[in-house]
């Protein structure tokens, strides 16, 4: 099952980067949260996949799963909550300022 | 003496707010007592019974890096012209600097100067002196920039700041494979083991590395280039860091180390040329300078020349003259750079071509000069300190032997001669500078300001150093036991005893070569106008400022054409670009070290519900990639937030399950929020080189992360760390929740950062939104 999610989660990379490499500041944010996804997922797989034992102790199981990668999940799921806002609202300014969401167009000046 | 070492630097700070004060008092008042009291601390070491002093302070133990500073008759003799001419140099810059001048840069810049030179001159260890060595550079990068709206001194800074610190690299360099050689980092411990250096693969290196630093440093041919431009500094400058002490610096080095390369003929060799080929093109040079300060600067590159040149021949004569020259070029020079500056002040101008005729209207400044001046050229008179060097300086020359060949055969020949050579050029110019300021005819016109003497504390400063000059030429043997010896002892490495006359008699050959320079001397300076056509002609286009102009030119071009190459505006070139390196790299790093781990082990069971979940997830994710409009795009991604979601619950995350549902929601509603605002997707119209690539680097980075994936939950070098959190999530965190318990109690500092971030973004956001809100009230 583990190779399955890693596999998962390589194809959730590739689609991500290749969103991240087009023009559109729209599918360049959706990359970033694909890429967010993939990692969230790879980081839960690499602490081993466990059905019915989540790690709360009296639970009454004694094999957890891991909580570490979850804690780290956790953390990592807010914070690329707050990067993909971010974006949205620094992709919406930009639009109205330049009014293009073409990333070749918005290059910056020279000699700046 | 720690103390000592730091005080200029703690000032440098204090200055800043003293400077505040100072439509009241100058800046240089209040502080003027620092490097005095440095001076006298110094002082007390000087004497007949001088004993080595050395204090430790740990800095950096575990690579044996220790503040280590120790004080031997070279260091000594260093510290006191540091401090001494410090005293000196800020006392002058009082009235030669008014109080609208940004003082606080001056003197901070000039204490950290200070601080980082006794440094320099006290440091055992390899790397703290090669520390205070860069900071000396820096110090003078930004005196010479003192006046930064210049754009000569901002060239000059420049200048000496590439060449000088190329040669601190190189100084790096060189003690680096020095402590790698001995297993020290202490000189004297290097010292020590001069045989295993001698002997060592590297030794070639060694010696290369830090003649390099020590040649730039010392403005030695053909780095000499930056000095005269160095000159643009305020005068008080010029005679503290460029004449008597930074440019000694290399010459510290030089003699510091010499105990361990005196042995070898190809150290001989190299400083004797440099040394000698760098006195006869600065002597040559300061004669065709028109510039007061130019002139000097040269002039002190070719006596940097020929102290570096007796430091080579580094027989026991050679080095006591060297040691007694660096005191006497220091105590004349300075005077001479102070009189330059008063000059300057007081008439507005420096070109030599202007000026004439100022002994009437200063005459307290013209005797200072010709104390200097008859002092540099090496007249023989007994009160002028700069003859006995001089002349000492010819008896070591011809008193060369101990080496064998062929080439260093006709190099002792030939070396004598270019010594009588430079030294005639140092008489010309010398002469040159007294009787072109301040004799012949006065030119009022070409004068923007009427001359007069300057004020009498302004003199202070030069008249002590003149006094010096005569005292030393007086009395030269009560300073050739209380500090020379003593210095040429830590030197040469064993007893040095020389007694200094001034009378050797007419058949002394030294004494003869005198009486060569100063008759040809004159003979040149008179029949000066003749030759004016000559010096006009060489060099003449040949210059090394031209290599070092272009040098500096195609760099900056090159790197120009290179960084516009690349930095081309376009994210997606810069991700292609990182991406690329990332796979490349790691790949790279997996294939060599053969780090691929396919044996599959320790899996969980296969089960329908996931692979149908997984599959879903996998076709929505390509689907994004695909999607030509927009809220079908943002849907499809909400498809794939939510399996995850799924997936979390099914694998024994609730916590995460719900986050991930509750910000899969809020995202989605942004998602939705915002591409009201924005265009639609357009078809992608790019080319299909375009596609190739953008489909090529992403599927290599999925099939990097598949493989990363694979061999790292295949490798399992360690226990997990996670039991300890299972078994103490409630003896230590008091909750039944290891998720919670770890985010809130084990590691509650990370959660604090990620609401920092989160704060962050929200006042980022806040702040877009609220910007276009003032743009539209206009």
């Amino acid at each position: 099952m583990e190779i399955i999610m890693i596999v998962l989660a390589s194809i959730l990379f590739t689609t991500g980067v290749y969103n991240l490499l087009q023009k559109q500041f729209l599918r360049i944010i959706i990359g970033t949260a694909l890429i967010s996804h993939g990692a969230h997922l790879f980081i839960l797989t690499m602490g081993k996949l466990k059905r019915g034992a989540p790690p709360v102790e009296d639970y009454g199981v004694s094999n957890y799963a891991d909580p570490l990668p979850q804690a780290l999940i956790l953390t990592s799921i807010v914070i690329s909550f707050g990067v993909t806002s971010f974006l949205l609202v620094l992709a919406y300014r930009t639009y109205k300022l330049n009014n293009t969401d073409n990333m070749e167009k918005l290059r910056g000046l020279n000699n700046e | 003496m720690v103390y000592a070492v730091f005080a200029p630097l703690i000032f440098a700070i204090i200055i800043p707010f003293l400077s505040r004060i100072k439509h009241k008092v100058h800046t240089g008042w209040l502080i003027l007592p620092v490097p005095l009291l440095i001076f006298i601390y110094f002082l007390q070491f000087v004497g007949s019974d001088f004993e080595t002093a050395r204090q430790t302070i740990d800095w950096i133990p575990s690579l044996n890096i220790a503040l280590d500073f120790y004080l031997d008759g070279l260091s000594l003799l260093f510290a006191l012209l540091i401090s001494g001419i410090g005293t000196l140099v800020v006392l002058y810059s009082i009235y030669y600097l008014n109080k609208e001048e940004q003082l606080g840069h001056f003197y901070t810049y000039l204490y950290i100067f200070m601080s980082s030179m006794l440094g320099v001159v006290l440091s055992d260890n390899v790397f703290v002196l090669y520390t205070f060595w860069e900071f000396t550079s820096l110090s003078s990068f930004l005196l010479i920039g003192y006046w930064h709206y210049r754009e000569k001194s901002r060239y000059g800074a420049l200048k000496s700041m590439l060449i000088t610190v190329l040669g601190g690299f190189s100084l790096l360099g060189g003690v680096i494979l020095l402590t790698i050689e001995t297993g020290t980092t202490s000189i004297r411990g290097m010292i020590e083991q001069a045989d295993l250096i001698v002997n060592s693969d590297y030794f070639l290196f060694i010696l290369i590395f830090l003649l390099l630093g020590a040649f730039t440093k010392s403005a030695q041919f053909p780095f000499h280039i930056w000095l005269p431009d160095a000159m643009e500094a305020p005068t008080p400058v010029s005679a503290y860091l460029h004449s008597a002490t930074m440019v000694k610096a290399g010459i510290y080095l030089m003699a510091r180390f010499s105990p361990i390369f005196s042995e070898v003929p190809l150290f001989f060799i190299i400083l004797s040329i440099f040394g000698l080929v760098t006195l006869a093109w600065a002597s040559y040079m300061a004669v065709r300078q028109t510039d007061l300060k130019g002139s000097l600067a040269f002039s002190t590159i070719s006596q940097l020349g020929m102290i570096m040149a007796m430091l080579g021949f580094g027989t026991s004569y050679a080095v006591f003259a060297a040691v007694f020259h660096i005191l006497n070029h220091a105590t004349f020079k300075g005077s001479l750079f102070m009189v330059a500056g008063i000059v300057d002040h007081e008439t507005g101008s420096r070109d030599i071509r202007k000026l004439g005729g100022l002994m009437t209207f200063m005459p307290i400044s013209a005797t200072l000069a010709i104390f200097g001046t008859f002092s540099m050229a090496g007249v023989p008179l007994p009160f002028l300190n700069g003859f006995y060097s001089k002349e000492m300086f010819f008896e070591s020359a011809l008193d060369l032997g101990g080496y064998s060949g062929a080439f260093i055969e006709s190099l002792i020949t030939a070396i004598p001669i270019i010594a009588v050579v430079g030294s005639i050029f140092t008489f010309v110019y010398s002469m040159y500078l007294f009787f072109g300021t301040f004799r012949g005819e006065y030119k009022e016109s070409e004068l923007p300001k009427k001359p007069h003497e300057a004020p009498f504390m302004m003199l202070v400063p030069p008249m002590l150093l003149v006094i010096g000059v005569m005292v030393i030429g007086l009395f030269p043997n009560m300073f050739n036991q209380a500090l020379i010896t003593h210095s040429a002892d830590a030197v040469y490495g064993d007893e040095v005893a020389k007694d200094i006359k001034f009378w050797h008699g007419w058949d002394s050959p030294a004494f003869q070569m005198s009486l060569i320079v100063v008759a040809a001397g004159i003979l040149l300076y008179l029949t000066k106008n003749k030759w004016h056509h000559i010096y006009r002609v060489i060099p003449g286009r040949f210059n090394f400022n031209r290599v070092y102009d272009w040098m500096v030119e195609k760099i900056e071009s090159v790197s120009n054409r290179i960084t516009t190459a690349y930095m081309t505006g376009s994210l997606r070139l810069y991700m292609i670009l990182i991406l690329t390196a990332i796979i490349t790299i790691t790949a790279g790093a997996i294939l060599i070290s053969d780090g691929f781990n396919f044996e599959v082990q320790d899996l969980a069971p296969i089960t329908a519900p996931e692979v149908i979940v997984a599959s879903i997830m996998a076709i929505a994710a390509i689907g994004t990639t695909v999607a030509r409009n927009r809220i079908a795009a943002i849907l499809i991604l909400g498809v794939v937030g939510y399996g995850l979601a799924i997936l979390f619950v099914m694998y024994s995350a609730p916590d995460l399950a719900l986050t991930q549902l509750i910000i899969e929601t809020v995202t989605v509603v942004l998602f939705l929020l915002c591409f009201y605002h924005l265009p639609n997707l357009t078809t992608n119209n790019n080319s299909i080189v375009h596609k190739g690539t953008n489909v090529l680097v992403s599927i290599g980075y999925g099939v990097l992360m598949l493989v990363i994936g694979v061999t790292a939950y295949n490798s399992r070098f360690a226990d997990t760390i996670s039991n300890f959190f299972m078994e103490n999530t409630y003896e230590l965190g008091g909750g039944h929740n290891a998720v919670n318990v770890i985010l809130v109690d084990f590691r509650g500092i990370d959660t604090l950062f990620e609401v920092a971030v989160l704060f962050g973004a929200a006042l980022g956001i806040f702040a877009m939104i609220k910007l276009r809100q003032d743009k539209g009230a206009k």
